[in-house]
């Protein structure tokens, strides 16, 4: 299959760019350009994810690592100085600590199932229940948004009700501008000298 | 087979673009380097939704790049200001005259 290595290739390379730029992070002393970094980094994660189809996990890193972050980073380095103070020496117990958990983690990857093994443990316990459940019980077609809307109902209230303020938020703040304009162009216009 | 090329084609200028991050003297230089590494970032997705069979992809690609310019705005706003929550009208000019 070509698509398939295609994948593995635009994977590996992207993995690449992202060791590139922890090593960039973590060896730069000019905090602006770790800031920058960072909101690469992020962009690196992000493009990652969406090799791996978790698309709005992608869309969250990018939003809130490239976007948000990189702007609450530089406005903590307004309160700081431009640069990090050199390190002076190397230690050696962190490192250790790293390395361990490092080939620990790498360690619980082996017996992990392939990517999309419908053999994984995740999809043998209720998901099952759930694809036959939306079509019979809940008879949503979108499998996502009847185990999000209504299995997961009450956990999904509260993103909900983020949703929705978000939403207000914005609509309050549209239509507050939309007002002033109205009302700055009534208070050029009683003059009555339009040109 | 096209579409490997122009991921190969959009990996080379995401590693020059990070070169510059790492190297760039000025700051522009950084910020340009992360503004163009977004937008390669952009098209790869879209690239690879073709790959994967997926062109509904371009979509998120689109809001990408919209985050990505509203970011490069408000770093650079950042850098204008020092301070994010100044309206910066174009009638005065220097900043101060909106609100905060």
């Amino acid at each position: 299959m070509g698509s398939g290595l295609v994948n593995v290739a635009v994977d590996i390379s992207l993995m690449t760019l992202l060791a590139v730029t922890a090593i960039g992070i973590i060896r730069s002393r000019h905090l602006f350009a770790t800031a920058m970094l960072s909101g690469i980094y992020s962009l690196i994660s992000a493009a990652l994810f969406v090799t791996l189809d978790a698309v709005d996990v992608a869309f969250t890193e990018a939003a809130v690592g490239a976007g948000i972050s990189t702007v609450l980073m530089l406005g903590a380095m307004t309160l700081t100085r431009r640069s990090e103070k050199h390190a002076v020496k190397l230690h050696i117990g962190p490192i250790l600590v790293c390395l361990a958990v490092g080939a620990a983690l790498i360690y619980g990857t082996v017996e992990m199932p392939p990517f999309g093994s419908t053999e994984a443990a995740g999809f043998k316990h209720i998901v099952p229940e759930y694809i036959a459940g939306s079509r019979d019980d809940i008879q949503v077609p979108n499998i996502v948004t009847s185990i999000l809307a209504s299995y997961r109902g009450f956990d999904t209230l509260g993103e909900t009700a983020v949703i929705f303020t978000a939403g207000i938020g914005v609509w309050f703040l549209i239509g507050r501008r939309r007002r002033e304009d109205e009302e700055d162009e009534k208070k050029t216009e009683t003059p009555g000298d339009r040109a | 087979m096209m579409f490997a090329v122009a991921a190969a084609g959009l990996i080379i200028p995401m590693l020059m673009a990070l070169a510059r991050g790492l190297m760039g003297p000025t700051l522009y230089d950084r910020v340009l380097a992360g503004n163009s590494f977004g937008t390669k970032t952009v098209l790869l997705i879209a690239v690879l939704g073709f790959i994967g069979g997926r062109p509904d992809f371009l979509d998120i690609a689109l809001l990408y790049a919209l985050m990505n310019f509203v970011g490069t705005i408000a770093i650079l706003k950042f850098f204008r200001y020092r301070n994010l929550g100044i309206a910066g009208d174009a009638e005065n000019g220097n900043g101060n005259g909106g609100a905060t």
